[in-house]
């Protein structure tokens, strides 16, 4: 190899380096901050001229005191996992048989159908959340989480069923034909024998499911108002923001704490998450 | 797909042996019980998107408000005051400079990181998870890290800027305070956001064209850029039109970032339609208003509906 050539080479790894980690910069800076900003002393953060990237006076934990003390931070992370976990058992039982019907049982018809279904998973919130609160409130169901349990599946199942037929589809149907002749019902090889083996995909679904239920902000900012009923994406930004008062350390503690122990578990799913989105366009 | 098949052949050889009208009469059964396995849902989907779709509709003829108990039926004339007035106008303008400026800054960036990310490196696992981060984490609150990262007094990016020698101390840049400003600091956090997503959208992408045909190119002699455009995006289009497709929905109906950084100000220049309606419909009180507001965002679901259903078919064709 040439000097030339050599030279060549190392200028274009060190552009790759450069490249993913000004991204990497800008994407994880954010996060980085709220981890470093957790541990400043109050005085620390509020001088112009500490260099913020050092810790000027010793780190502390009282951020995390106040949040977890003086705030309602605990009641909405576990307002938030409430949630969660019932709309995900919901969207489970209503998604499954719907996905699994989609690609064995409905035919030509279905298909039609389930890209119907998912593009219902396109109507954003904005749209639907002004007549919605009217039904909430027809319902009683204002400062009541049972009002986010009953509309979050709305945006959960379309996109879950979706998901769920494509992995459904991938199963070769011989097994469940040979589980027929030997005397099982469709639906019992349904249960016996598809559900057992396409636990991956399920728990895809769960997590899936759980991260949407903590992004959602809207409908959670239009139907609830009461301090002690938020969840986690809606208390924070309102509830720990008094007027022009930040209390900034612990506002960075509540959002890395809520941000990024679901991220590490999603980015075990992510392939197969992208893999639903992007049906029909790879082939 | 079996039953259809095996309906006519079934009205053909009627006289046919019995095993053909019970396996008949099993398909029957089982598109019975599909229509079971599905019905559930459908009817979630339809209570809950479907009707309060037609009662946006609904309303947005009427007079509702959120303390009224009764309405009453006034034609067009929320349209009408909604286009005739000055927020409404600069927030549709807004909409449409948020959502395209964020959209191709977000392909151009996207397009880059996929490609960078596309070579084997060591830490790939760890970088991959950091760029995810923002997609990932709620929205509201990785908006609220920006919040204090733009602060007006505590800035690090001013202190960077400052201590690079760039800006002065007594002239820090507001970041959410000045028109141009925070329309620009209101898209980078939107770009932050999407990012990631279009990104592993376009990888999966990129994974999916056979290394046959880079190897047939190189082959061939094509350099990095005939290589890039000949041969990469074009076989990435369809892909490159799903990521369009979500961050074009995601961005023109989302309220999040601009709500949380700037509350649609200074004097309404970073709002959008989706966050009049919030503020009107349901700050305001005035859910007809509201309501009509929002309607404006279904033309472009529209549009996106007809794009997908076309990628749809085509994939089925192939």
């Amino acid at each position: 190899m040439t000097l030339v050539q050599r030279a060549k080479r190392l200028g274009a790894s060190g552009a790759h380096i450069a490249t993913v980690l000004v991204f990497t910069l800008f994407t994880a800076f954010p996060f980085y901050w709220m981890l470093i900003t957790t541990f400043k002393q109050t005085s620390d953060l509020m001088k112009r001229e500490n260099n913020p990237f050092i810790f000027n006076a010793p780190p502390t934990l009282d951020h995390l005191r106040v949040l977890f003390d003086d705030t309602l931070y605990g009641k909405w992370l576990w307002n938030t996992a409430w949630v969660g976990v019932i709309v995900v058992v919901i969207t489970l039982l209503l998604a499954v048989p719907a996905g699994y019907a989609l690609a064995r049982l409905t035919g030509r018809w279905g298909e039609q159908l389930g890209i119907g279904i998912f593009l219902t998973y396109l109507v954003p919130p904005t749209l639907l959340f002004i007549p919605l609160s009217r039904v909430i409130a027809n319902l009683g169901l204002q400062d009541s989480l049972w009002s986010l349990v009953l509309v979050y599946p709305s945006f959960t199942i379309p996109f879950c069923t979706w998901l769920l037929m494509g992995f459904f589809k991938a199963i070769p149907p011989d097994l469940e034909e040979a589980a027929m002749i030997d005397g099982c019902s469709r639906l019992g090889a349904f249960v016996k024998i598809v559900i057992p083996i396409s636990v991956a995909g399920i728990l895809t679904v769960v997590i899936f499911t759980f991260t949407l239920v903590t992004q959602e902000f809207v409908y959670a900012l239009t139907f609830i108002t009461t301090a002690s009923q938020y969840t986690v994406s809606v208390g924070v930004p309102t509830f720990l923001v008094h007027g022009d008062v930040y209390f900034w350390g612990s506002l960075m503690a509540g959002c890395f704490i809520a941000s990024v122990p679901i991220a590490i578990l999603y980015n075990f799913f992510v392939d197969r998450f992208i893999a639903g989105f992007t049906v029909g366009a790879v082939k | 797909m079996r039953g259809s098949m095996e309906a006519p052949a079934k009205a053909v050889a009627l006289a046919q042996a019995a095993q053909g009208s019970r396996l008949g009469r099993l398909l029957d059964s089982e598109k019975w019980l599909g229509w079971l396995m599905i019905g559930p849902a459908i009817l979630y989907i339809v209570l809950l998107v479907g009707f309060p779709f037609f009662l946006a509709l609904y309303y947005s003829v009427s007079d509702i408000t959120i303390g009224s108990r009764s309405l009453n039926f006034v034609g067009l004339k929320n349209f009408e005051s909604i286009i005739g007035s000055a927020n409404f106008k600069t927030s549709l303008k807004n909409t449409f400079i948020f959502a395209l400026v964020s959209q191709v800054v977000v392909l151009v960036l996207a397009k880059v990181l996929a490609l960078a990310l596309y070579k084997d490196f060591r830490g790939k696992w760890v970088v991959r998870f950091l760029i995810l981060l923002p997609w990932v984490a709620p929205i509201s609150l990785g908006t609220i890290g920006w919040l204090w990262i733009l602060d007006s007094i505590y800035s690090v990016i001013n202190w960077t800027l400052q201590a690079m020698g760039l800006i002065s101390p007594d002239n820090w840049p507001m970041w959410l305070g000045i028109p141009h400003l925070a329309m620009g600091s209101v898209i980078t956090v939107h770009v932050w956001r999407l990012l990631p997503l279009a990104t592993v959208i376009l990888l999966a992408g990129l994974s999916s064209i056979p290394q046959d045909i880079h190897d047939a190119a190189a082959v061939d002699g094509a350099g990095f850029w005939r290589h890039l455009f000949q041969i990469t995006v074009p076989l990435l289009l369809p892909i490159m039109t799903v990521a369009v497709l979500f961050g074009a929905v995601f961005t023109f109906t989302d309220m999040i970032v601009i709500y949380v950084l700037t509350r649609g100000g200074p004097y309404d220049t970073t709002q959008v339609l989706a966050s009049l309606a919030f503020f009107t419909g349901i700050q305001g009180g005035d859910l007809a208003e509201g309501a009509a507001i929002a309607l404006f965002l279904f033309p472009l679901l529209l549009a996106a509906a007809v794009v997908f259903l076309r990628i749809a078919r085509r994939a089925e064709v192939t």
